[in-house]
């Protein structure tokens, strides 16, 4: 028996999965980047 | 290439190649992604879920290239005691494990539709799920070894020899749908043929190297968030002695 599975469904969640994570990832490393640097400047400053 | 081992070069590289990275890899990425949404036609037998595999093979790839860039700066670590080469190692396992989660999470979500389940403990799926186990531990024993730093232990080298050992998790991956009988397609693409048709090919591998200089963009990154660490460490603890 085929199950009526909207397949677009799975499509879209797939693609959320996959963009959001790839954006956080970077959006995260960007902001670890620039934090650790600028701690970095100011230990140095004093 | 000893002479990108001076982390000063290092930095001066790395500041204008993050940026070229990222941006380039991002286009590239969510370009063959819409593309592969908008555009692509359906295929024959997957139907509309065909459109999943332009994250999730991407996604696979990473996966492995990840652990595969944590052996090969472990193997430099030992052998040539490169100082940038533990950075290299832990800079990859984040994002190596991200895309590891993401090939997983896609995965189950294109398999509900086209096998009819989430998950079969087949020998695929099976290592790939190791695979990920295997990133959480070398993020915890990297972690541990660069909080040991100061006591002078010998952690990296710990964490070094667990990079090169778990690397025998990445040809059992790679060979497991040809061991096994699995509900998992064998290898569509090889070195000197491809099953796949070139509608769907182009923009896969146009995908596929739009999330490879995300990857190294974000590796990069990481490599000067991890140098500014140790860097303030180092001074903070001058100042201390002084």
């Amino acid at each position: 028996m085929r199950e009526g599975l909207e397949q677009w469904d799975y499509v879209v969640a797939a693609l959320c999965v996959g963009v959001i994570g790839t954006l956080l990832l970077v959006g995260w490393t960007l902001a670890a980047m620039v934090r650790a640097e600028r701690r970095r400047d100011k230990v140095r400053s004093k | 290439m000893h002479g990108f081992a001076n982390p000063a070069r290092f930095l001066r590289l790395a500041r204008w190649m993050m940026p070229l990275l990222l941006v380039s890899g991002l286009l590239l990425s969510m370009g063959a992604v819409l593309y592969g949404v908008l555009v692509v036609p359906p295929d024959r037998l997957m139907g509309e879920t065909v459109r999943i595999l332009f994250i999730h093979v991407p996604a696979a790839w990473l996966g492995m290239a990840g652990w595969s860039t944590i052996a090969i700066a472990s193997l430099v670590e030992l052998v040539w005691r490169h100082p940038l080469a533990a950075i290299a190692g832990r800079a990859a396992a984040v994002p190596g494990a991200v895309f590891t989660a993401i090939c997983l999470a896609t995965g189950s979500i294109w398999a509900r539709p086209t096998w009819g389940t989430w998950w079969v403990w087949d020998g695929r799926l099976t290592s790939f799920l190791i695979l990920l186990f295997l990133y959480f531990g070398y993020i915890a024993l990297s972690g541990a070894a660069q909080r040991d730093m100061a006591g002078g232990g010998g952690g990296n080298r710990i964490t070094a020899i667990f990079g090169l050992v778990g690397a025998i998790n990445i040809p059992i991956i790679n060979r497991s749908v040809v061991w096994w009988n699995s509900l998992h397609q064998p290898p569509s693409i090889t070195a000197d043929k491809s099953a796949i048709d070139g509608t769907f090919l182009w923009p896969l591998l146009i995908a596929a190297l739009g999330f490879s200089l995300v990857f190294g963009g974000v590796v990069v990154a990481r490599m000067r968030t991890l140098l500014a660490d140790i860097q303030a460490e180092a001074r903070l603890r001058r100042k201390a002695m002084a």
